[in-house]
């Protein structure tokens, strides 16, 4: 096995399995088309970085965090329904970025391409991930709670508004670094399909979690290697292989 | 020392939400040890009194709770989708991981079989009990560390008749087993007259207060539910 592939499944397996962690809450909390839309937002930064030259994950999360504080604000101030709010501006921004990418790298950024990680990703993916999944763990008990009623936590004096507000962050950060494996168009299901997939097959919520996770690491792995045996682009063969897995967990679907 | 206690002085509480006034100059003083029943119509407010006597929303006026009280609350809407992976041991578990502090909130609110409780019931998913059940474990939940307070918010909405009885026998009984202070709010008449200690009518005013029998007389009634309004009840003198 060459090094490159090598790094290539675990840069992408763990990018997999932080997407499907995340995806377990963004799925309970009916953010399922937000994290598909949010995705989209990458693109204009993802292209100012190929235009100016940095980091294209700087990019990228810059421009997601921009929008997610864009939207947790317009909620809280107007009351236009956050649903309309992604509507509007993610595909704004979505096609603003098709725009500004130059043409040579649209297609890779549409669509990801892990095949030109280097070993330096490895250094910036791991710890990222690993951070951000032990954070997400730590706020995961009023995160699950105020899922199921925001004034009952609130009661508990727990910061709700400012645990939303880690675990957006959160999002833009896992997000803007699946967009080297699936690209911006379908890093959403990176982050949904594992985690609908885990839902069908647990009943407890740290099997839940968990499975959701493994889910995300064996859609990414297995989606790489049958790209790698077959020649294709990697991105769009790891979201079928997790649209797969969903379908097979059907058949284990408790209740 | 006073032989009771006021655990709670509220005055000139007013409450405007979306430029619309919801609360107008609500003043009382709550003792220790009260069951203080909140009635009122439709829209009248109730459930916003209990969001601000939390500190949830907005207001002006003073709400003063005596110090180092712990509170816990019900919220009226607790609704859960039946496949939500949350097992009750789950929810129980984000209070306390002691198991026989977990057994003995349980047993409070009368469910007593230990095997069923080990076997069944805290392996089940929240989301897959009925009403009554849910309403059981949220009062468990509500207990397991002994507060001094409880607000529920209509506990009975959406169980039927005879689990509603149940569940304000089950509330009385805790208040009397535990020192507990109550706030509830409920829409049955009946109940305020046989549970509460006092009652609190509101209509965006404070329209009544004091001991059910003195507090609830036709023009409280009138002024809460309209001309209209003939009541029976059957509480019995002891």
């Amino acid at each position: 096995m060459s090094d490159i592939f090598f790094l290539q499944l675990i840069i992408g397996g763990a990018i997999g399995i932080g997407a499907g962690y995340i995806g377990a809450f963004m799925i309970l909390r009916r953010m399922a088309l937000v994290g598909d839309a949010l995705s989209h937002v990458a693109l204009p930064g993802l292209a100012l970085a190929l235009l100016f030259n940095f980091n294209p994950f700087v990019g990228a999360f810059t421009a997601l965090f921009v929008a997610i504080v864009g939207i947790w604000i317009l909620e809280r101030k107007t009351s236009i329904p956050s649903e309309t709010l992604v509507g509007i501006f993610f595909t704004t921004a979505l096609a603003l970025g098709i725009l500004l990418t130059p043409q040579p790298e649209l297609l890779e950024a549409l669509f990801g391409d892990i095949g030109n990680v280097a070993r330096m990703d490895l250094y910036i993916t791991l710890p990222i991930i690993a951070l951000v999944m032990i954070a997400l763990k730590l706020i995961s008990k009023p995160l699950a709670l105020s899922t199921i009623s925001k004034d009952l936590t609130r009661s508990m004096k727990i910061p709700v508004n400012t645990i939303n507000f880690l675990f957006l962050l959160m999002v833009a950060i896992i997000v803007a670094l699946g967009i080297k494996v699936t690209g911006t168009l379908l890093m959403g299901a990176l982050v949904i399909i594992p985690a609908a997939a885990g839902r069908n097959i647990s009943r407890t919520f740290s099997h839940y979690t968990f499975m959701s996770a493994v889910l995300g690491g064996v859609a990414a792995i297995s989606g790489i290697i049958i790209a790698h045996q077959y020649g294709f682009t990697p991105g769009p063969l790891v979201v079928l292989s997790g649209g797969t897995l969903f379908l097979v967990s059907l058949l284990f679907k408790q209740q | 020392m006073e032989l009771t206690s006021s655990i709670l002085k509220v005055s000139h509480l007013n409450v405007t939400l979306d430029g619309q006034k919801i609360l107008h100059d609500i003043s009382f003083d709550l003792n220790r040890d009260d069951t203080v029943a909140v009635v009122g119509p439709n829209g009248a407010g109730k459930s916003v009194l209990f969001r601000a006597l939390l500190g949830l929303i907005p207001y002006t006026g003073t709400i003063v709770w005596e110090k180092n009280i712990k509170i816990n609350y019900i919220p009226q809407r607790f609704t859960i989708d039946s496949d939500f992976p949350l097992t009750v041991r789950e929810f129980l578990n984000f209070k306390t991981k002691n198991h026989h502090t977990i057994l003995s909130a349980l047993r409070s609110v009368g469910i007593t079989d230990e095997h069923h409780i080990n076997h069944h019931l805290l392996n089940q998913r929240l989301g897959w009990l009925s009403g009554g059940q849910i309403q059981r474990v949220l009062i468990a939940w509500a207990i397991i560390d002994q507060p001094d307070v409880i607000l529920f918010d209509e506990p009975t909405a959406g169980i039927d008749v005879g689990g509603e009885e149940t569940i304000y026998h089950l509330i009385k009984k805790l208040k009397d087993e535990k020192d507990l202070t109550i706030l509830i709010i409920s829409h049955d008449l009946n109940v305020v007259y046989k549970y509460a200690t006092t009652v609190l009518c509101l209509n965006k005013d404070m329209v009544c207060y004091g001991a059910p029998t003195d507090a609830l007389d036709p023009s409280a009634l009138k002024a809460l539910y309209g001309e209209a309004t003939f009541l029976t009840h059957d509480h019995q003198h002891k």
